[in-house]
């Protein structure tokens, strides 16, 4: 394995060879002294063209972790307008001599493309709204890893999100049931096709799911004509104080962030005990220090 | 030079020796005349492009008019429209009659300048449309092409000012409000999956029924350029058989190539209208030979390696298209067609929409001595470093197609032979 662009990049058994270690990164987390030197000497470089505190901040603290340098390169803006092009800007990185670019992007499928430019390893951090492939591999690993058999539903922005394409890709993968919830403008096109089931009706489907997951819906879509008030999504499409009362006691609630308290998750979805979005966070860092250690370590 | 032409095949299956003397045809051998052997080759009347963009003035690093009428001098071309979204934009009586002057000056190929609609193509205001026309130009055919005109109104009183002279509104048939503004490709399972905002092909479809209507109530002409789905293809034949003026063009790469090539999010198959399914696909090639699609344009649109090095939302949509335009025809359309009807769609049936006199003419004594000689059985797997366009944006790098083209003339002057 030498690039994660795309949770099609993984096999079954890659993902849960991930999700495993993970599980002893996760260990390590809670030392005092938290270094390891698996990827001594290496060096990767977070390249990010969109604003992320997050996932920037999980992958640097992973990389320190394993004793990589890392280096955080913020190329806001498109590199269109600055004149340079996205494959000139990543072959100067590339030609500096380092092993791994951890990159986020606005537009679909820049990461796929710049692993045909480099000789690095390329991690997808998100690329504009087709994936995000460690987002849904910690959302796995804080589900419990074993979801086989549970049911999921995934609720919001659909047709934007890159995080829901790299959630029914491994959730599939892993045999968790599926279930996509969105009003019809904000459905990807073609989604029946997808390895989930569709509804528009969530109320439906909550008594069932063990997985409330809740996607960011942003107000800007309604300039779009997406939605018409934020009172009328969250009436169809919140996890409400009403709904949350329909969800199993054993369910959980899932929300990658950063959340819209109030439009598609009320604060006591959020701060229910059922709810497992700090332990996304915390769990970020463990999944992507194994994803740079299978990628990385022993690749010399 | 004085030429013989002889064993061609005519379209129409007539074996014949074609005689050249001071760029016509004439009826008998002149003197001094060098003998081209065409025994087993076709004549076809020289392809005319309804659809260019040669890039200058502005983008000469992308194509030059040089560069890109040797292009279309190696496809079979003696005539291209140039499209008028150059930098500056071709809007006025001058600038058309610059690119006219370039035309003339390289010489590989009639260089006919197609003036914008609106002034700068901003959609706002009218270019002066009859000035243009009045030019040395004589500019006929007008189009924003790479913007749709949205402006229902505009695009009326367009009909209406070229109605007297004849003109041509030819039109990019896309609403652009029907598309997100990271729209970059085909709507379908496909953008979905690639999270790669699309066009819905009914975007296409509304403005070119919109368009049929404003031609019918002013008695003009609409062009629609490029079309590329089967709901707009309707919407065309719908319109002809009501007696409107409308005519359609398709470009070689919607009819052969499809949206799944975008898997890979190479932007060398990124292009605006959209490469589509298999289903658009045949409804556009049903079209061609039926005749409800008028003419084959190529919509060659080079592009330099700093506008397409990017990701695939932020890369400049186009893609080459002359020197493989009468390739792809044989392959998709060639036997429905025959040589009568490939002449017909990417030569005679242009020449005479864009009103492009000495072009698209039969091969009889006393026309201008514009044709290209085909070779009907070769094939090749196309090279895009092996072209005369500067840039290398070529869709077709590495397919095995026919490889037709062995000599073009223009006016009597072999522009290409091999």
């Amino acid at each position: 394995m030498k690039h994660l662009t795309s949770i099609n990049d993984l096999s079954r058994d890659d993902a849960l060879s991930i999700l495993e270690m993970a599980r002893e990164m996760h260990d390590v987390q809670r030392r005092p002294v938290k270094k390891l030197p698996a990827l001594r000497g290496r060096t990767v470089v977070n390249l990010f063209f969109e604003d992320s505190t997050r996932t920037r901040s999980s992958f640097e603290i992973a990389a320190k972790w394993l004793s990589a340098d890392a280096i955080n390169v913020s190329a806001k803006g498109s590199s269109v307008s600055k004149g340079e092009s996205l494959r000139d800007t990543v072959r100067t990185l590339d030609s500096m001599g380092i092993d791994a670019i951890v990159m986020r992007h606005p537009g679909s499928g820049a990461a796929q493309q710049v692993r045909g430019w480099v000789d690095a390893s390329v991690v997808n951090a998100g690329d504009g709204t087709h994936e995000h492939p460690t987002q849904a591999l910690l959302d796995a690993y804080t589900m419990g890893i074993d979801v086989e058999g549970k049911v999921v539903s995934i609720t919001g922005d659909l047709a934007h999100s890159r995080v829901v394409r790299s959630n029914v890709l491994l959730l599939q993968k892993l045999g968790a049931r599926v279930v996509l919830v969105a009003p019809h403008t904000l459905l990807p096109a073609g989604v029946d096709a997808w390895p989930a089931e569709v509804t528009t009706d969530f109320d439906a489907v909550l008594p069932d799911v063990d997985v409330c997951m809740m996607l960011r819906v942003q107000r800007e879509r309604m300039a779009g004509g997406y939605f018409p008030s934020e009172r009328e999504y969250t009436a169809l499409y919140g996890l409400t104080a009403r709904r949350l009362a329909k969800l199993k006691p054993t369910a959980v609630i899932a929300h990658p962030g950063p959340m819209n308290r109030g439009l598609e998750i009320s604060s006591a979805a959020a701060d229910d005990h059922r709810s497992i979005v700090l332990d996304q966070v915390s769990g970020g860092v463990a999944v992507r220090m194994s994803v740079l250690y299978h990628l990385l370590a022993g690749n010399e | 030079m004085n030429h013989i032409i002889s064993g061609a095949m005519l379209p129409d299956g007539t074996i014949t020796d074609l005689f050249v003397a001071d760029g016509v045809l004439v009826d008998e051998a002149p003197s001094g005349a060098q003998t081209i052997d065409a025994q087993g080759l076709v004549v076809l009347p020289g392809l005319v492009d309804m659809h260019t963009h040669l890039r200058e003035p502005g983008r000469e690093d992308a194509e030059t008019v040089e560069s890109g009428t040797l292009a279309a001098a190696r496809g079979g071309f003696t005539a291209v429209c140039a499209m008028a979204n150059t930098q500056p934009v071709t809007d006025t009586a001058e600038k058309a009659e610059h690119i006219l002057d370039l035309g003339e000056q390289a010489g590989h190929a009639q260089v006919v300048p197609i003036g914008a609609i609106s002034e700068g193509l901003k959609g706002e205001r009218l270019a002066e449309l009859a000035l243009m026309h009045r030019s040395r130009a004589n500019v006929r055919m007008f189009s924003d092409d790479g913007m749709c005109l949205m402006d229902a109104q505009l695009m009326r009183r367009a009909l209406e000012w070229v109605k007297p002279f004849g003109g041509l509104i030819a039109q990019h048939s896309q609403d652009s409000q029907l598309a997100g503004p990271g729209a970059c490709c085909h709507e379908s399972e496909i953008s979905g999956r690639l999270g790669l905002g699309g066009w819905p092909p009914v975007a296409e479809a509304v403005i070119v029924a919109r368009d049929v209507m404003l031609a019918e109530a002013t008695g003009s002409r609409v062009h629609v350029c490029h079309i590329s789905t089967a709901e707009g293809v309707d919407v065309v034949r719908w319109a002809k058989r009501r007696g409107i003026q409308v005519t359609a063009e398709v470009t070689p790469h919607h009819l052969l190539l499809g949206t799944e090539l975008l898997e890979g999010y190479d932007t060398t198959f990124k292009v605006n209208p959209p490469l589509r399914t298999s289903e658009h696909r045949e409804a556009i090639r049903e079209a061609l030979i039926d005749g409800t699609i008028d003419v084959v344009g190529t919509d060659h649109a080079p592009h330099a390696p700093q506008d397409k090095d990017h990701a695939f939302v932020d890369a400049r949509p186009g893609m080459l298209g002359l020197e493989q335009a009468l390739a792809v025809v044989m392959e998709v359309a060639g036997e429905e067609l025959g040589w009568g009807g490939i002449a017909d769609r990417m030569s005679v049936a242009p020449a005479r929409i864009a009103g492009i006199a000495g072009q698209g003419r039969p091969l009889a004594p006393g026309e201008p001595a514009n044709l290209v000689l085909v070779d009907p059985s070769a094939r090749a797997v196309v090279d895009k470093r092996e072209s005369a366009s500067l840039s290398r944006n070529n869709p077709y790098d590495g397919l095995d197609l026919p490889d037709p083209v062995r000599l073009t003339m223009y006016r009597g002057r072999i522009t290409h032979q091999r």
